[in-house]
């Protein structure tokens, strides 16, 4: 069945409602770069931890932004202005309600997850950590929870400590607890993983880290769109993540603070719109969030963003994970009977990612052999060459899952998988 | 011994039975990485290891009566059988020979979009340290 684009918000907010229950068909009609053949293949793509696809309406969005609406925000005196603005800042309340923040002024719109994390590490960091303190992140860590904590740390001369984690891939909680101290300024930790998939109890994190004193950020690049997030149940002080993992455009990440802390720390972009006056012998800022977004900002994108949390909430957070757990389970079902098949990660409690290796075959290879079948997956460190390190490998082959895979494209992986274990693996 | 063009025909030739299917030119790439000579174990070492390979590939030749003979390996099977067939065009040849090779089965082959642009980075940096061995060999044959 052909999909019109859906222009104007108000109609594919109709389009969202008539889905009653989780019609996977009737949700993969929304993503039309799924339909289509790589290498004489029907496309399998099973690398959403790397990016998720879009929905219609999110292209629909972009594309009447840029054709109706197209205007620099706040302080236009014309009525375009007044619509980008009014767009833009419904979509800081929409990430509000989406992490359940206490006001919209806590939501700071970023280039990324990478850059909300290095925001914190060079303002409120900067700030409030110096020599000999200490910041504990965990060995699950992306390079983006890693690097701009070592750079902060050659800079003011703190220590990095980091939490162990078991064959599994889950941390020790109790050593955790053991590096916590008086010292302890900040505790960074990824809330689920993007190379294993392994989900922190990370309210456990954030209540320890509160009872010596230290402030907590959570990556939550992979946990927001699978996961219900309660920035104020968890009581975490940051929260980061970027919108291209959850059904949103690229180059657009959000990073919440709580009031108190965000107007604590310094202005990270000095610029326009981040000043409440500026003379050449001072400048005073302005109030958060526009404190920390200098220039003009990335307003399509922001604006579209909203278009994917409509997306998300008119499935339900629940029934999505549901959809994935379900997936992840039968991809492990089928998987684990696979001579030669080697997983990697598996801990408790998941996100749909899937990480593995074949016996005796590099992940590179089994990527691009999976290529060849019309699989999309990532192979290689994932960015977390710590961690790979941990399991002296290095790298996986990762599928992951998002809400319009089917079980048939679990069944067709596994297929392949099969057969090109059988190279290795007679 | 045959030619390099002549042999450059023969790979294409036998490419050319696989067809469109990259799922079977893979496997007849990686399985072409049975037909490298077991590589010597003391010279699995960082520094005969190619810079610009995403995958890690051992690579090291000798002065053999004048001709370049190389020995390689590597830790990915795909990058085993890429480099299986250079050394099969290359191998146990003078070294001008070697520096005058156009090495046209490459593109000919379609092994760009075979392979992809990591790996396609990776085999021009194989030719070149192969290039770099002859003409190291060339300049010690004429001193």
């Amino acid at each position: 069945m052909p999909i019109a684009i859906p222009l104007f918000r108000s109609d594919w907010e109709v389009n969202f409602n008539s889905i009653m229950a989780l019609n996977i068909d009737q949700i993969r009609d929304l993503f039309p770069i799924l339909h289509q053949e790589v290498h004489g293949k029907p496309l399998i793509y099973f690398d959403n931890a790397a990016t998720t696809q879009k929905p219609l309406a999110v292209l629909g969005s972009l594309e009447k932004y840029y054709r109706l609406d197209n205007s620099n925000i706040h302080r236009g005196a014309h009525a375009l202005a007044d619509r980008a603005t009014r767009y833009y800042e419904e979509t800081r309340e929409a990430v509000q309600e989406f992490v359940g923040a206490k006001e919209s002024s806590e939501i700071i719109f970023t280039k990324g997850t990478t850059e909300s994390i290095n925001l914190v590490a060079k303002t409120f960091g900067r700030k409030f950590i110096g020599k000999g303190d200490e910041i504990i992140i965990s060995t699950l860590e992306h390079h983006s929870n890693i690097v701009p904590w070592q750079m902060l740390c050659e800079e003011t001369g703190a220590i990095l400590k980091v939490i162990p984690i078991n064959e599994v891939g889950e941390i020790l909680f109790e050593e955790f607890e053991k590096l916590l101290s008086p010292k302890t300024k900040l505790v960074s930790i990824v809330h689920a993983s993007n190379a294993l998939g392994t989900i922190n109890p990370v309210k456990k994190v954030v209540d320890a880290a509160h009872a010596v004193g230290a402030k907590v950020l959570l990556d939550g690049a992979q946990s927001t769109s699978h996961l219900e997030i309660n920035v104020q149940e968890l009581d975490c002080d940051f929260l980061a993540f970027s919108a291209h993992k959850l059904y949103g455009p690229t180059g657009l990440g959000i990073l919440y603070g709580k009031r108190e802390v965000l107007e604590a720390m310094p202005p990270f972009l000095g610029g326009g719109e981040m000043i409440k006056e500026v003379t050449f012998e001072k400048t005073t800022y302005n109030d958060i969030p526009f404190k920390f977004e200098a220039g003009t900002p990335n307003i399509a994108d922001v604006i579209a963003f909203k278009s994917a949390l409509d997306f998300i909430k008119s499935l339900g957070k629940p029934e999505i994970r549901a959809h994935e757990d379900g997936l992840l389970a039968y991809a492990n079902e089928l998987l684990t009977d696979i001579k030669g098949f080697i997983p990697v990660g598996t801990a408790a409690d998941k996100v749909s990612v899937l990480s593995f290796n074949i016996n005796g075959m590099h992940p590179f290879d089994v990527g691009q052999m999976l290529d060849a079948k019309g699989i999309a997956v990532r192979t290689g460190h994932h960015c977390t060459q710590p961690l790979m390190k941990r399991f002296g490998i290095e790298g996986t082959v990762r599928a992951s899952f998002a809400v319009y895979n089917t079980k048939s494209e679990i069944e067709k992986m596994a297929d392949g998988v099969a057969q090109i274990a059988r190279f290795k693996n007679k | 011994m045959s030619s390099i063009n002549e042999i450059q025909e023969e790979i294409v030739a036998e490419f050319e039975i696989l067809g469109d299917d990259k799922e079977s030119t893979i496997f007849f790439i990686m399985e072409l990485g049975d037909n490298l000579e077991n590589f010597p174990e003391e010279e699995r070492k960082e520094e005969n290891i190619i810079k610009g390979c995403q995958s890690k590939v051992w690579l090291v030749a000798d002065d053999l009566d004048g001709k370049v003979h190389y020995q390689a390996d590597s830790n990915t099977d795909i990058t085993k059988g890429l480099i299986s067939l250079l050394i099969r065009v290359l191998n146990d040849r003078k070294p001008e020979e070697i520096l005058k090779a156009d090495l046209n089965f490459i593109e000919r082959i379609g092994m760009g979009s075979i392979i992809g642009s990591q790996r396609s980075n990776g085999l021009a940096s194989m030719i070149k340290q192969m290039k770099l061995y002859a003409v190291a060999f060339q300049a010690k044959q004429n001193a």
